[in-house]
């Protein structure tokens, strides 16, 4: 292939050498050595009822957890960690913390420093998971059999607590691989060297979980036998910017599933000029994984203000590290060679951008969900209510309420299975 | 998992870790707390004779002294035994002794030294069902003045003569627990043996003075200008007391008797090691009182995983496994040459070790000029400081030299075992067999 360099005008693959994409993708935040997670975990209070647990949607034990490897036992950390929150090792590298355990670090308040809860939760489950053994064993088969629809976090965490409790779960998922967003959406350097699938290798172990991909469940009728029937599709669907849909605009979430499934990035094409249209993670997503490809110029264009922005401060401060630029308060007007946007402030006013790609990261919608009236469904909102019919549950993105975060899905998919668990076995 | 029920003197608990007579055991609600956070078994706030109860200052009863961060390395109290009528604490205790059956309930007493008023309080706690009695010899201020507590427990022949009167007028199970504030820990060992105690537990706190205050010119705690030394606690003192543990287990005249040791156990790694150094289960205070009583959750944990990683299947299999490596310093090996070695690669280039070994030591470390620190073999007496004032665990490490190594210090090859009872400069040497 024609070595292209960030300069080539037009959408091109190899922008870079193979040592400036293997830096580019490389794990952004490694596990940390021994000594570093001995000094961070000995920064830890161990506060009573502490606010960490509370901030975090999966309550997991952290002032214990932390302790535990302070002690030197991290294995011990990582079952405290996992009896809570099964994907542990995924949250540890996807949360914002900023945002949850460590912006409620009391740490945070006295220093401005918290205590960094996401990397020593790495440290454990990586500890732990790198000796290949499952921690948890099975109870007694129930003969109770479950469904699972869709293998995203909450499907799997859902999965593996009913599998625990002696359930018999088969997953449905529509993709060839299970994962969910784990797999095709979360920026490729939080979660490298195929993280999703070693993490669900393991999980799978617990046994008792039948798995088939390729499966998308086109209606429920077919899931009747089951005893219960979880829903855990996600939010299939993206907004459109509702303007002609001119070539060179495409789905970011679409642009990102493609990026994560090659694992030779000089074969990914992107914009010397790419223009990302949208205020949230995906949007920062797609715009610093553009960079990282070898993008000459990327600019996120948000219609309100930077303050209303989905995406934190930690992810807005890591785009513009990367060198993307943030323009808030212009609405889209015209797409094409140039990406035409008005200021809200005054519509008199407009930006013009040089735009071989744009991509469009402007909110993702319940997909047709593959139940109808007739079952029962509910819906609130935009959403599935949580517990939508009486044999069918609902947890993470699809379902209304919580943050479409993969924390809250699989706290969502562990409390159904719980539930689920009540139902079938009568309390 | 490996299975940490405990049984000590009879006791059953579901796992080794007891909290010591003091705050934490004073009342039901303290103790229900404590059981549902997990602990094992608790041994009450002491109780003193039927009577008015004692007073305590109502000013601060605590000194204390922190490590870097404001961590908690040592307290001090200037507390008495419980203030509580003997009345409510019997009821409470005979309430928490019902509900919780499987947890360990040890009542600690402390009354005057003459055979009545121990009779009495033997009696008086008969029908609480509690498991057992720990004889209070060791709490060094305020009661100490009236002739109690280490009062008693700095005399062998009144620890012998009490433990006596317990064991005549009580069946229970009798723990004696001893005072550190005393020359030789194996004296009272003895003299508790002697008059039948079925377990020795220690140590209680060390007399001492945190800290003054250079403003008031009074010790801490300060009551009203004027302060008196307190009992000294928590991590700083777990040295001490693993020697005294260490020395009773060891000792000829008092191996074999029970030991609930105590003494600034905070981890799963400090209970560890009073087990291996030969205590049956520990107590715990100044932890539970930094940290909460949610503290033992990790050292369940840590205990069970260490068992585990030892292939041990329980407590008792671990308890006394380091005894017999303690000995007196005679017999150590001198032959045993080890060298400092630093790890270049895990070096962060502080220059800690080059300043106590320059500064204070033997001058066996070289310090270039891009400040990489190199060990001198011919000057390096392998005295370990370097080790223990590096800042980055493990990056300097001892090494050991094998049989027949040339030590560059001393130019002699490294001999086989030899300690001083055959050394040539010792007067008193015996032939080598
Ligand atoms: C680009 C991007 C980046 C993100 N980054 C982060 C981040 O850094 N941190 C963070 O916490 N969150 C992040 N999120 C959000 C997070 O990924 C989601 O909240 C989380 O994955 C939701 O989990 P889920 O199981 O509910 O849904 P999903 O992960 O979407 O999984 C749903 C699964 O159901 C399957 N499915 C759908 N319909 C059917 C059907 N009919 N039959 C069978 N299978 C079906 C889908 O194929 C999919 O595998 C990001 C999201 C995106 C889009
Ligand atoms: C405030 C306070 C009060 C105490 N009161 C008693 C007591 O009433 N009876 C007793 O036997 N020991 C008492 N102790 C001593 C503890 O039981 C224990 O022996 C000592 O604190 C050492 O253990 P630690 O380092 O875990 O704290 C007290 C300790 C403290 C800190
Ligand atoms: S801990 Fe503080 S608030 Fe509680 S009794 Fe003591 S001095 Fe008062």
């Amino acid at each position: 292939m024609k070595q292209h360099t960030p300069l080539t005008p037009g959408i091109v693959a190899g922008r870079l050498t193979p040592q400036e994409y293997e830096a580019n993708f490389g794990d952004i935040s490694p596990r940390l050595a021994p000594h570093e997670a001995s000094v961070a975990a000995n920064r830890c209070y161990f506060c009573y009822d502490a606010p960490c647990v509370t901030a975090c949607p999966t309550s997991i034990d952290i002032p214990l957890f932390i302790r535990q490897i302070a002690t030197g036992t991290p294995e011990a950390a990582a079952r405290t960690i996992l009896s809570q929150n099964i994907l542990g090792g995924m949250c540890a590298r996807v949360c914002p913390t900023e945002n949850l355990c460590e912006g409620a670090c009391v740490r945070e308040t006295a220093e401005g420093d918290p205590v960094t809860i996401g990397r020593l939760q790495r440290y454990a489950t990586d500890t732990l998971m790198a000796d290949g053994t499952h921690p948890f064993t099975r109870a007694k088969p129930t003969g109770k059999r479950v469904a699972v629809v869709g293998g995203g976090p909450a499907g799997l965490s859902c999965a593996h607590r009913l599998a625990l409790l002696g359930h018999s779960v088969t997953i449905y998922e529509a993709r060839a691989k299970l994962g969910g967003l784990n797999e095709y959406g979360i920026a490729s350097y939080k979660a490298p060297e195929d993280f999703a699938q070693r993490e669900i290798d393991w999980l799978l172990q617990i046994g008792g979980i039948e798995v088939r991909t390729n499966t998308k469940v086109e209606s429920l009728s077919k899931l009747r036998d089951y005893d219960a029937i979880f829903l855990g599709v996600g939010l299939a669907g993206t907004n459109s910017l509702g303007l002609d849909k001119m070539k060179n605009v495409r789905d970011a979430v679409e642009f990102i599933a493609e990026l994560r499934q090659q694992p030779d990035r000089a074969k990914l094409a992107v914009g010397r000029n790419v223009v990302v249209i949208g205020g949230g993670m995906t949007a920062v997503d797609a715009a610093v994984q553009s960079k990282l490809l070898g993008a000459e110029n990327v600019t996120i264009v948000y219609r309100r203000t930077r303050g209303d922005m989905g995406a934190s401060d930690v992810e807005k401060a890591h785009a513009e590290t990367h060198g993307v630029r943030i323009v808030t308060g212009a609405v889209p007007a015209a797409m094409g060679a140039e990406a035409r946007f008005t200021y809200a402030a005054d519509a008199s006013q407009s930006l013009a951008l040089a735009a071989d790609q744009v991509l469009s990261a402007i909110g993702q919608t319940l997909a047709q969900v593959p139940v109808g009236e007739k079952d029962g469904l509910r819906h609130e909102g935009r959403k599935l209510a949580p517990k939508p019919a009486p044999d069918v549950w609902a947890g993470g993105d699809c379902a209304a309420g919580g943050d479409d975060l993969t924390v809250t899905a699989v706290a969502e998919g562990r409390d159904a299975a719980e539930s689920i668990h009540k139902a079938l076995m009568g309390a | 998992m490996a299975n940490l029920q405990s049984t000590f003197v009879g006791i059953k608990s579901p796992n080794p870790f007891w909290l010591a007579s003091a705050p934490p055991t004073d009342k039901k609600y303290n103790v229900e707390r404590a059981y549902e956070a997990g602990w094992g078994g608790v041994v009450w706030k002491t109780l003193g004779s039927e009577g008015p109860p004692v007073v305590n200052v109502n000013g601060p009863r605590y000194g204390a002294i922190w490590g870097p961060d404001r961590r908690l390395l040592g307290l001090n109290n200037i507390e008495l035994i419980t203030d509580r009528p003997l009345q409510v604490n019997l009821q409470e205790i005979k309430e928490v002794k019902r509900k919780w059956r499987d947890r360990a309930l040890v009542i600690s007493l402390m009354v005057p030294c003459d055979e009545e008023s121990w009779k009495d309080i033997l009696k008086r706690i008969e029908d609480t069902e509690a498991d057992g009695v720990e004889l209070n010899f060791g709490c060094p201020h305020g009661m100490a003045e009236r002739g109690m507590g280490s009062a008693v427990g700095q005399v062998p022949e009144y620890i012998e003569m009490v433990t006596r009167w317990v064991k005549q007028y009580s069946r229970m199970p009798c723990i004696v627990k001893l005072t550190p504030n005393i020359t030789d820990v194996r004296r009272p060992a003895e003299a508790a043996k002697r008059g039948g105690a079925d377990a020795v537990s220690l140590i209680n706190t060390i007399n001492s003075i945190t800290s003054v205050n250079l403003d008031s010119f009074a010790p801490e705690p300060t009551i009203d200008g004027k302060g008196t030394h307190g009992g000294y606690c928590g991590p700083a003192v777990k040295p001490i007391a693993l020697n005294m543990v260490a020395e009773i287990a060891r000792s000829p005249e008092t191996r074999g008797i029970p030991i609930s040791g105590i003494g600034g156990v905070t981890t799963w790694r400090d209970a560890a090691e009073f087990m291996a150094l030969g205590a049956g289960n520990v107590q715990v205070c100044t932890a539970a009182m930094t940290y909460g009583f949610k503290v033992v959750q990790e050292m369940i944990s840590g205990l069970s995983q260490y068992l585990d990683e030892k292939g041990l299947a329980s407590t008792a299999d671990l308890v006394g496994r380091a005894v017999p490596n303690v000995t007196d310093w005679q017999y150590l090996n001198l032959n045993y040459v080890t060298k400092a070695v630093i790890d270049q690669e895990a070096c962060i280039k502080c220059g800690r070790c080059y300043a106590a070994c320059e500064d204070t030591s033997h001058q066996a470390i070289a310090m270039s000029a891009d400040r990489t620190f190199t060990v001198k073999e011919d000057e390096c007496v392998a005295c370990n400081l370097c080790v223990d004032v590096c800042p980055v665990e493990s990056c300097i490490t001892m090494r050991e030299l094998g049989l027949g190594e040339l030590d560059q210090r001393t130019g002699r090859k490294v001999a086989s075992f030899a300690n001083w009872t055959t050394h040539p400069n010792n007067p008193s040497a015996k032939a080598a067999e």
